[in-house]
């Protein structure tokens, strides 16, 4: 599906945090149901071909979401998030952490800070993700992936084709 | 010490040689001639993307020549948009459920 809504997707290195902003065709009340109501969300939250299992969620100030991400194979990768605030369709907050089956959370975690807006029927969502856990990406941010290598691996990205031409 | 790809290209003068020999084997005198560091330095990073197994070497007559693993490479590749990926994948799903639910209410 092709769509002229915006997206934008920023890494700060200094700050270790990450931005995500996306336009949603549909009004607000529906755009925050589907990120804080389980059976919505486990239908879109987990890339294909992986998908998002809730085993409970509690949305209130305090309340927990446990869920896995599965994998095609059956793999099970659980992570804990919890709700440190919200104000209905504008903004709710959670710590988010991977975490063990047995509820056991990895820390230290992110902290998550969603804001939602709406105009003319159009609602824009806000992410913004401090001290992103991912060990990895946390690694890349160190590494100032984002704004020193993105040119390099253009161009290595067509060294690579001619070399396979070969 | 645990090497991975990600490492070997942590820094910028690692990157410059990928770069360089993603283009042809080069011995490393030929490498060090491209960079105003020592070659020490250079034998130092060379080292380093070995230990990565970014970089293999190979044996020509008297010269080692330096190449590129590019299979290795293109983890790295995939990584990089891997996170944006996930968003961008995240958010078409979303669109999708979104547009299911409205025609329902309808």
């Amino acid at each position: 599906m092709k769509t002229n809504l915006s997206f934008d997707f920023t890494v700060d290195k200094t700050t270790k945090t990450v931005f995500v902003t996306r336009e949603f065709a549909a009004d607000i009340s529906l755009v925050w149901d589907a990120f804080t109501k389980q059976e919505i969300l486990d239908q879109w939250w987990a890339p294909k071909p992986w998908s998002s299992k809730t085993k409970y969620m509690d949305f209130k100030v305090g309340g927990r979401r446990f869920y896995a991400m599965v994998s095609p194979e059956g793999q099970e990768r659980w992570s804990l998030q919890e709700y440190t605030s919200i104000s209905p369709k504008t903004n709710f907050k959670m710590s988010n952490a991977f975490a063990d089956k047995d509820e056991n959370p990895q820390l230290p975690g992110s902290d998550w800070d969603l804001n939602f807006s709406e105009q003319n029927g159009t609602t824009t969502v806000s992410v913004t993700i401090y001290n992103e856990s991912r060990e990895r990406m946390e690694k890349m941010i160190e590494m100032g992936f984002k704004e020193g290598f993105t040119m390099t691996l253009a161009s290595l990205e067509e060294l690579l084709a001619k070399l396979s031409q070969r | 010490m645990r090497r991975d790809v990600f490492q070997a290209i942590a820094d910028p003068t690692r990157r410059a040689i990928i770069t360089l020999i993603a283009l042809q084997a080069m011995t490393p005198n030929a490498i060090a001639d491209n960079f105003h560091t020592t070659r020490q330095a250079v034998s130092k990073h060379l080292r380093i993307l070995i230990e990565c197994e970014l970089v293999k070497q190979e044996q020509q007559g008297r010269e080692i020549y330096y190449s590129l693993e590019i299979e290795k490479l293109k983890e790295i590749d995939q990584w990089v948009g891997q996170f944006r990926k996930i968003w961008e994948t995240r958010f078409n799903q979303l669109d999708k459920v979104l547009s299911a639910i409205k025609k329902e209410k309808k």
